[in-house]
Order: structure tokens, then sequence, then C-alpha cells
């Protein structure tokens, strides 16, 4: 969670050197969902996700070098170039890719689940997504056929109430979207998603219950997006939020609750923290560095990979 | 459907690779079951889906009891999900199988685009090879008796614009074993489109498994006065068309191209060449069509071979109409393909 916190934050504060020529969609205040559902896989379980991909990314264990390489364009990122942020990978740990297709990973992680079924391990697949991926119909007919099949896949919706600037009121009938999976009998949970002791306790259900055959599950992870759609800050922050839901969620920090909790209970110590925080600053900083002293992709292999 | 049979004993196409030689010969449902047999016989991770794969018609016989064989975690229904059942598809192939996902008409891929176009042709270059979709979809073109707008459509145009994905149309039972297994063996996206009148069309086959290279084309006729490219079920009417013509003395050769991404470029290149006069037949809209494109390939790469300029026998820009009268005046067949010709030769 701390992890992806900083990596996100010296993205946001690089980004205007105009180095990174890729948009980026930051997921900071949401740290909590990744690193919660993601604590209870395995190294080989299936992670699937969204343009805004960076903390699943880092919490399946995705290179953090290969990550930052991907966002300055080199031939040594994830995706040499070819997929920039939106579509980070990294098969190794089971990190199976991003769609910058709202839903678009949805029916591709429940075909995983399949997979899975078919060749008999106990792989489970995770999908992460916004709330406006639930109005992509999409969403409906892989959980008709997850549910039908009884497929290891757990759909983990963070809702963070905004597609872009429109807030979940102006774009759906009501805001119940943990109710919906329930039409097809899937387990569906409604979650703060800021709490991660939440989150990881109820994915740990989800994903218990989708490796012992019971099918798939559902979690709403209420989350709040803090920065813009994409890009640093969010300039145009007054003009559609609204100020009182602002100021409520603001009270909240995934982060900092976390950490106070495990202060006060004695699990960690302030040097502890201090020691962790050093860590990840030196990992990010030999990250960017290994990024920008990277070559840049070859030209002449611009048709590569078309084609396996 | 009673009505097909009697529609495609009608349209028995006259073709036969061998002719006179005591070889077993299939149609290409039969062709097409015995290699989906053979597949999930040999290869675990071959898995067929699909609306109706497990039904008494089996896919036009395609994929007739296949299910009591290899069960139904094999073979299997789908809900009417196209575009979801296309990602499953996708996830499933990314994940290790090799799935085959059969459609009843091209028609009903328009349903799954996004998954097609925006995922499947994409995945292996936006990854940078990291990902690879091994994952075959198969659609039978419905032309005739009053299917109309919505269920006689080719649409493989679409298909070849889009980069990332093979296209094959295969016009005998011999390419579509053969093409079949080659998608099957693919680590890419393939599209399969058959055309529904080529399936009473027998050929020889042999029992055992082969592959026929994508981008290979044939020669289906030799000639040396007129190319013909045909796709699909337009190299029956082109070999019916050459028939004709070799009467009134022109030599016909007849190019079947079987893929049309990869498209062998080549063979057709070699053709006009020889013959400087090229008419290209199609199944589907002329404007940024199959047809279209081959055309403007010739002609960037072969301009100077031409002694005439190249005719487009492909369907009119409307939508496909209903009654037989319209179907008649709308669907082009040898008798255009004929007169074209000798316009081409004529000029």
């Amino acid at each position: 969670m701390l992890r992806i916190r900083l990596v996100e934050l010296k993205i946001e504060e690089l980004y205007p050197q105009d180095e990174m020529k890729t948009p980026i969609h930051l997921c900071i205040g949401q740290e909590a969902v990744a690193a919660g559902v993601c604590a209870n896989l395995n190294k080989d379980d299936y992670v699937f996700s969204t343009h805004r991909g960076h903390g699943h990314y880092l919490a399946k264990g995705g290179s953090l070098k290969a990550m930052i390489a991907e966002l300055y364009g080199r031939e040594t990122g994830c995706t040499k170039g070819r997929g920039g942020s939106m579509h980070l990978i990294d098969t190794s740990v089971g990190f199976m890719g991003c769609s910058s297709i709202v839903g678009g990973n949805i029916p591709i992680a429940t075909g995983a689940a399949l997979s899975s079924v078919l060749c008999e391990h106990d792989k489970v697949s995770v999908v992460f997504f916004g709330d406006a991926a639930t109005e992509e119909g999409i969403l409906y007919e892989s959980m008709n056929f997850a549910a039908f099949k009884k497929l290891p896949v757990i759909y983990v919706c963070e809702n963070n109430f905004y597609s872009v600037y429109s807030h979940q009121s102006a774009r759906q009938a009501n805001d119940h979207i943990h109710m919906r999976p329930k039409a097809f009998d899937i387990p569906s949970y409604q979650i703060d998603g800021a709490n991660v002791a939440e989150v990881y306790l109820n994915s740990k259900k989800a994903i218990v219950d989708a490796r012992s055959g019971k099918g798939p599950s559902f979690l709403e992870c209420k989350v709040y997006r803090w920065r813009a759609h994409s890009g640093p800050g969010d300039p145009l922050k007054e003009a559609y939020r609204k100020k009182d839901e602002w100021k409520k969620w603001m009270k909240k920090d995934p982060l900092k609750d976390f950490e106070n909790i495990l202060v006060k209970e004695s699990i960690i110590t302030d040097k502890e923290i201090k020691n962790i925080n050093e860590k990840i600053d030196k990992d990010i900083l030999e990250a960017f560095e290994f990024a920008k002293s990277s070559p840049f992709p070859d030209k002449g292999e611009l048709m590569k990979y078309l084609f396996r | 459907m009673p009505w097909t049979k009697i529609l495609i004993e009608k349209q028995e196409p006259d073709f036969d690779e061998h002719p006179g030689q005591q070889l077993r010969k299939l149609t290409v449902s039969e062709a097409i079951r015995e290699t989906l047999d053979q597949a999930l016989a040999r290869d675990k991770q071959v898995f067929i889906m699909g609306q109706g794969v497990d039904d008494p018609a089996g896919m036009f016989g395609m994929t007739l009891e296949l299910h009591k064989k290899y069960g139904n975690e094999r073979v299997f229904d789908t809900p009417l999900s196209e575009n979801a059942l296309t990602g499953v598809a996708i996830g499933a192939a990314v994940t290790g199988m090799r799935p085959i996902y059969f459609h009843n008409r091209p028609d009903f891929l328009m349903l799954a685009m996004d998954q097609i176009v925006n995922h499947a042709s994409k995945l292996s270059y936006m990854f940078a090879g990291n990902a690879r979709v091994p994952l075959v979809i198969v659609a039978v073109i419905g032309r005739g008796w009053g299917s109309g707008a919505q269920h006689s459509q080719s649409l493989h145009g679409l298909f070849m614009h889009v980069p990332g994905l093979r296209l094959v149309m295969p016009s005998t039972a011999y390419d579509a074993k053969g093409l079949l297994v080659s998608g099957i063996v693919d680590d890419n996206p393939v599209i399969f489109i058959e055309h529904r009148w080529l399936f009473k069309h027998k050929s020889h086959v042999p029992e055992e498994l082969y592959a026929i290279p994508f981008g290979k084309g044939l020669i289906r006729r030799k000639g040396k006065d007129i190319t013909i490219v045909g796709v699909s079920y337009m190299v029956i009417e082109a070999l019916r068309a050459a028939e004709e013509l070799q009467k009134d003395g022109y030599d016909v050769e007849v190019i079947d191209p079987r893929t049309l991404i990869p498209l062998d470029e080549q063979i057709i290149l070699d053709s006009v060449k020889k013959t400087g006069h090229l008419v290209i037949v199609d199944t589907d809209w002329k404007r940024c069509g199959a047809a279209s494109e081959i055309a403007s390939m010739v002609a960037q790469k072969g301009l100077s071979y031409l002694k005439a300029p190249i005719k487009i026998i492909a369907w009119p820009d409307i939508p496909v109409p209903s009654s037989n009268i319209l179907e008649e005046a709308f669907y082009p067949s040898k008798d255009n393909i004929i007169r074209a010709a000798k316009e081409v030769l004529n000029k």
C-alpha cells in the first residue's frame, strides 16, 4: 500500500517534466483495494486490471523497474514501449494485463477462471474494474456465465464514484452496485475500500470460496479517487466534486489509518516505518534511474509482436 | 432446416479437385467435424464452445455429437452473450487453452467486435508478445432463402481491416480441414469464415491431420488470358464462369487466396503478370472490402502488368434483400463474371 502510494506520488511529481509521454491514471486514495485483495493471492493466481492499473500491478508483485521504464517508453518496459501506462503486464507474477476499454477485462478474467476449471488446477482469477464498468452489458454477460459454470473468479469493483467528471448519480438508476450480482445468485459484499483490513478479510472469503469450487463472488469497494481521472493533481476539482463529499473522504486515508492502527497495537514501531519508507524510496529512485538510462525501442522493430 | 438442404443441393458445385480418382471424399462439415474430433483427441488444451454446438443439429454437422465423446466440459453450449463469451475464450487462450468458438453467422460477430478488435487482435502487440491468443472463431455465411439483411452478411472486409487477426476463407473441404488445423495450431486469433453454399461440396480429404500454411494461395485452374481471383464460394462461381469462357476461346486462370490475412500477393501478381487481365470476385461489399484491397495491391505492385482496368464483382452497397427475385438481382453469379471478364478482355 505504501509502495503504491509512494510510486504514484513520484510519478505525479515528475510527470510535468514531460518525459513520461503516456496518459497516467493515478490510484492515490484507492491503494487499499489492490493491496488488501492481492495479499490473499498466490503468485500464480491471475489478476486482470484496467487503465488505472499501477496499484494492481504492484500489489501482485509486478516489476517496479519494468513499470517505470514502460512509462518512459523504453525497451526495458514491461511491454517494451508498446503498451504504455494503461497496458501493464507481468505474467511472471500472474498479472495478466490491463485493458483500457471499460469492462474489457471482465470476460477475459472469467475465461482465465474457465481455464482453471478445465485444467483442474486451483488458480483463482481476480478482475478489478471501476463503477462505470457496471454500466457495461459485458459485466452482466460475464457474471451470468461465471455463476452458471461456478467459475473461480472474483469481481472487484472499485467504486470511486466518478467516471472522468461524471458522478455515479448522473449515470446510474441507483447506487446499489452490490445488489446487482445477487440477481445471478453471486455472493456480493459492499465494503469500505479505504479500510485495508476490511478489504483483506472480505476478499479472503471470496478467494477461499472460489478456490474451493463455490464459484464467483463480487466485492463493491467504496473508495475515493483523490486525483483527476488522468494526469497529476485535480485542477477542476471544485467544478465537479461536491465539497462535503470531498471533505468527508479526505478525513479517511487508507494508508495513515492503517498505520495508526499498527502503531497503536504495537505491531510496528516508528523506526520500522521509517526503514520501510527508506527502502521503498531507494527502490523508486533506482527504478527511475533504470528507466531514464534505458534505451528506447528500435524504430526498426515497429512491426514486431503483431503476431506470435 | 430442410430449406437449406434443398437450396444447397441445387447449388452443388461441379468443381472437383481430383476427378476420376477413387479417393475418400468428404463434405466441408464432415471434414471440419473430423478435424475437431482429431484435435480434441490430440490436444487437451482444445475445447469447443458456441450456441448449439451440442444440439441435435450440431452446428450444421460440424460439431455433431462431439460432446458425447469428449464431455460437456470441452464441448459446451454458450449463452447468447457473444461479446463476453469471446472475452471468455480470449481469457482461456491467454492462460494456455486453444478455444474454438462457433457462430451460426458472421452477423452475430458484430456483437463481439469489442473483444475481437479491441482485445484479441491487440494483446500480442500491446503486451510485446507477453500474451498470446490461440483462438479460432468460426462463422458461416448464411446466403439465400430470404435470410435477408441480418442473416446473410459476410463482413470479412471489416476483419481484414484490423491488424493482428488471421482471416481464413476456405472454399473446399480439403482446405477447410487443412486451414482449420493451421488455425488451431496458430498462436494468434483466427477468424474462420465459411460459406453455407459450400457445405455439400465434396472433395478429397485425407484422414490424417494436415495443415495448410496461411498465406499460400492456390491456382484452381490454369490459364493464360485472364486472372479471376475468387473469395470463398465465389471461387466455385469463377470456375463455372471459366468453363463457359473456355467455350468462347478464353483461357482463364482462377486463383483462390484461401486466406485473406495473410494474403498471398505473389501468386496473384505472378498470374496477372502472365495474363495482363484481372477480375476479382467477392462475397462481400465492394467498398473498402477484400476485393478492393486486392485491386489496390495489384495497382500498387503490378500496374505495369495490366492491359486493361481491373474489374470487381462484389455486392452492391446495400443491405442484403430478402425476396428471391431481389436476391437474384443482388448476388453476382457466373454470368456477371463472364460479362466482366469479356469486358476486361475486349478493352
